[in-house]
């Protein structure tokens, strides 16, 4: 098959029903390769980690994907639409968190949340807001300024955002960053009853490996911009017989790999 | 903000949802209100006295009563409009909001009409008690002036609109690290179009310049009818004409800094 055929197949059948499809993915910044032609089709309704040490790649893969970043080659498809050309018809059903952004401090949780509402047409805007309220306990706060509330607060003024309208993708970026035990427990609690609930399918850019075992199905490692293991959570820790994701990760960052890459899916 | 279109399927929902955002931000900080109060009524008061001692001393500006006053309320108009525009622009990225509108439905052209209305707005709270200061101090009414002032505000509005999209894009580009640009642009033009003084003064290839920009025509025209009681029509569409083609262009040259800023992964930073 030369490269014009392949490019031509591109997306497959599988890939046209996925919720995401990358196909040979490149970002190049003046001389880094921040990702270096990685492939992968993420399947609706499932949850993916994507895991990898700092300057991996996982943030820039996520950009491209919501277009933030436009690719150096490759394409990249989100609930059937090619990304960036044709945003316009898919950024109304997914939505997003990251510690890179924040909401409006001055504006109390309510106008936040109302803002974004009508930005994403939701219906029953009211409603929606009062039912995220009760699910994520924003009741005590809904009237305070964002900029006066905790950390923990925040991130789940951030998750309120992110559901706002329902989506059906959910890209997150460590989610889960800086919050204390209990209330990061909470949220994948929420994350997971959400994706239950509306076959949602999301992807999770984190450094926390418990996090990634509890959630996931199936897990993305990168190093370097290039995909260094891609399976579900036991597959991997089996080939690098290892008994938790956090071994594994360590492996991989040291170069520790055990041969187990040969095994590579 | 994916798709770098400018036309296609524009909502006034989304518009709308942006207003209410500004608006919001405005009634919840008194520092900004004042901020949009204090400077323009400042401004009237020092040279509403200058234009009086001077009328006092001088029989040309005793007979074209009001056009330093004039120049001052449109002037304002023009630096407020663009400042509107600006300010509104870079609360998003004070607030490292930018990414959370670039990943919603918002269009690139319904975030730049947003900022167009909360120029309006913003322009509105500052300069129309600058001009009631003018009538009750120093007895110029630049409402007297009618339907000119309609043509004058036009244009003095889409200049500021294009020097504001097109500053805007410079920040969005290259992060806060240019946001004095925001600040100091429409100065640069300042010599140029002629706010104080007519254009004649200016050497002749200095003037070729200045008929270049829209605010030259429209300084031109208050001092034609306040001086000559003559309203220039002629020159008002002329530099509608330029404002046209500024506008345009400006909106080009945001959809490209943009498309550049996603490529070199500048909205991800965003900072300095």
């Amino acid at each position: 098959m030369t490269e014009n055929d392949k490019a031509s197949s591109w997306p497959t059948v599988a890939d046209r029903s996925a919720a995401i499809a990358v196909d040979h993915l490149v970002k190049v910044y003046k001389q880094t390769r921040a990702v270096d032609d990685i492939s992968f089709s993420l399947p609706r309704g499932s949850i993916t980690g994507l895991l990898g040490g700092n300057g991996a790649g996982k943030t820039t893969t996520i950009a491209m994907i919501m277009g933030l970043v436009l690719p150096t080659s490759g394409r990249v498809q989100v609930l059937g639409h090619r990304m960036p050309d044709d945003g316009a018809a898919v950024l109304g059903r997914m939505n997003f968190e990251s510690p890179y952004v924040d909401m409006p401090m001055r504006l109390t949780v309510r106008q936040n949340l109302t803002i974004f509402g009508k930005l994403y047409a939701v219906n029953n805007l009211s409603d929606r807001i009062a039912e995220l309220a009760r699910d994520l306990d924003l009741t005590d706060f809904i009237d305070r300024a964002n900029g006066k509330l905790s950390a923990g607060q925040k991130t789940r003024v951030a998750l309120a955002k992110a559901l706002i309208n329902r989506p059906e993708l959910l890209l997150l970026d460590e989610p889960t960053a800086s919050l204390d035990p209990d209330t990061a427990d909470w949220v994948r609690g929420h994350m997971e009853r959400y994706r239950k609930e509306n076959n949602a399918t999301i992807l999770l850019a984190s450094h926390n490996m418990l996090e990634v075992e509890r959630l996931c199905d199936r897990v993305i490692i990168m190093k370097r911009g290039r995909i260094e293991d891609d399976d579900t959570p036991a597959a991997i820790m089996a080939r690098y017989k290892r008994t938790t994701l956090e071994e594994v990760f360590l492996d991989v960052a040291r170069g520790r790999a055990n041969g187990a890459k040969e095994g590579v899916r | 903000m994916t798709d770098l279109t400018l036309h296609r399927g524009i909502s006034p929902h989304r518009i709308g949802a942006m207003i209410l955002r500004y608006w919001y931000l405005l009634l919840s900080s008194w520092p900004r209100l004042l901020e949009l109060l204090y400077w323009p009524a400042l401004q009237i008061i020092t040279w509403g006295f200058i234009q009086y001692y001077i009328a006092q001393n001088s029989n040309f500006f005793a007979r074209a009563g009001g056009t330093l006053i004039g120049a001052v309320i449109l002037w304002d108009i023009l630096f407020r409009g663009q400042l509107g525009f600006s300010i509104s622009f870079l609360e998003e990225m004070w607030a490292r909001n930018l990414g959370n509108l670039m990943m919603s439905p918002l269009k690139p052209i319904e975030f730049l009409l947003s900022l167009m209305v909360m120029s309006l707005i913003r322009l509105a709270i500052g300069i129309i008690p600058m001009t009631l200061i003018a009538l009750v101090l120093f007895h110029f009414n630049v409402y007297a002036l009618g339907l000119p002032l309609v043509a004058f505000f036009c244009n003095l509005i889409f200049t500021s609109w294009s020097v504001g999209i097109f500053v805007s894009g410079l920040v969005l580009r290259n992060g806060l690290g240019a946001e004095s640009i925001v600040w100091t642009l429409m100065f640069a033009i300042m010599p140029l179009a002629c706010i104080y003084y007519p254009v004649s003064v200016l050497p002749a290839w200095l003037q070729v310049v200045a008929w270049t920009l829209p605010p030259t025509y429209v300084f031109e025209g208050m001092r034609a009818l306040l001086i000559d009681n003559t309203f220039r029509i002629d020159l008002m569409l002329e530099a509608l004409a330029i404002n046209a083609g500024l506008l345009v262009a400006s909106f080009w040259a945001f959809l490209a800094l943009l498309r550049s800023a996603k490529t070199h992964g500048a909205l991800l930073s965003g900072g300095e």
